[in-house]
């Protein structure tokens, strides 16, 4: 199954790209705020089972995927 | 006084390393490439040097934390051997969890090369035993992720148990925000694990020990093993 797992700098961690992106936008007058930079990750895992396969994409996510000192993440089965 | 270098894929300090503690201290230094599952036998320090590890993909050091041979640099850790890393080293001990916290992009977004001063804020280590308390030395740094950060509950552990090794600080040791190049919280540079025998830090020690390439200012730490290793 095709999962996505989006992974964001936690509230509170500093995002010096989202800012420098914000003060872009600024720039072009675009009057946006908060903004904050995350990564996305696509990938194909095996499975007919959406529960099966989130709990196997949590377990990605605790070994490599995502570091829970500066990140969190959302898991989207599609 | 055997060293043991870790080599990953994009590892560019290893050299330095091998330079600082093969040429310059005399030890007998040894390059290990990351598929390999043991380092040498009788390795008393793992010197986890500064790169780009994998290419900085994902997160700096997140990837060559799996690599092969990390489970034995843990295992050398947890009988009490030495470790030192520096730069994506550092980053790489916190990625594999032998160090507590994260290093993120430099509240510049730069990278920045420079010649920085460091408090010594514990002299009691094996890294640090030939130094004084308080004392300042001058080595560089060159990264763009060296923003050190831990959650504040965390952080208020780290400095209650004197985790904290180095601090960015004033030529003559004043410490504050003007003086930390990188947005590290508390100014911290290095830090060590509780047991006092796995440190990392951003700046470069290894490439101030040779009167031939410039100040000397990482000498007292190479000083400090040597003497560690004296005893042992």
């Amino acid at each position: 199954m095709k999962v996505r797992v989006s992974v964001q700098l936690k509230p509170g961690i500093l995002d010096p790209q989202g800012k420098a992106v914000e003060q872009g936008l600024h720039g072009f007058g675009f009057a946006v705020d908060h903004v904050r930079i995350g990564r996305l990750i696509e990938m194909d895992v095996p499975g007919t089972d959406p529960a099966e396969v989130k709990a196997k994409t949590l377990a990605m996510c605790d070994k490599l995927l995502v570091n829970p000192v500066m990140e969190k993440a959302s898991i989207e089965v599609l | 006084m055997r060293v043991a270098v870790p080599v990953f894929p994009g590892s560019n300090c290893d050299h330095d390393a091998l330079h600082a503690c093969g040429t310059v201290m005399g030890w007998d230094t040894i390059p290990v490439w990351h598929q390999e599952t043991r380092l040498p036998e009788n390795t008393e320090l793992v010197f986890v040097p500064g790169g780009f590890s994998y290419g900085d993909y994902l997160r700096c050091g997140a990837i060559a934390a799996l690599a092969p041979i990390m489970a034995d640099i843990k295992r050398h850790a947890d009988n009490g051997g030495l470790v030192l890393g520096v730069c994506n080293g550092f980053q790489i001990l916190c990625e594999a969890q032998l160090l507590p916290g994260a290093l993120l992009r430099n509240e510049s977004l730069r990278f920045i090369h420079a010649d920085v001063h460091l408090r010594v804020e514990r002299a009691d280590l094996p890294f640090t035993r030939a130094m004084k308390a308080g004392a300042v030395f001058q080595v560089p740094i060159a990264h763009a992720e060296g923003n050190f950060t831990l959650d504040p509950a965390d952080l208020a552990d780290l400095e209650a148990r004197g985790g904290v090794a180095f601090r960015y600080c004033s030529p003559r040791g004043e410490i504050g925000e003007d003086h930390v190049p990188n947005g590290a919280m508390n100014g911290i540079a290095g830090i060590v694990n509780v047991r006092g025998n796995v440190l990392g830090m951003m700046p470069h020690p290894e490439r101030a020990v040779d009167p031939k390439l410039g100040p000397m200012g990482g000498l007292g730490m190479f000083k400090s093993l040597a003497e560690a290793f004296a005893r042992a």
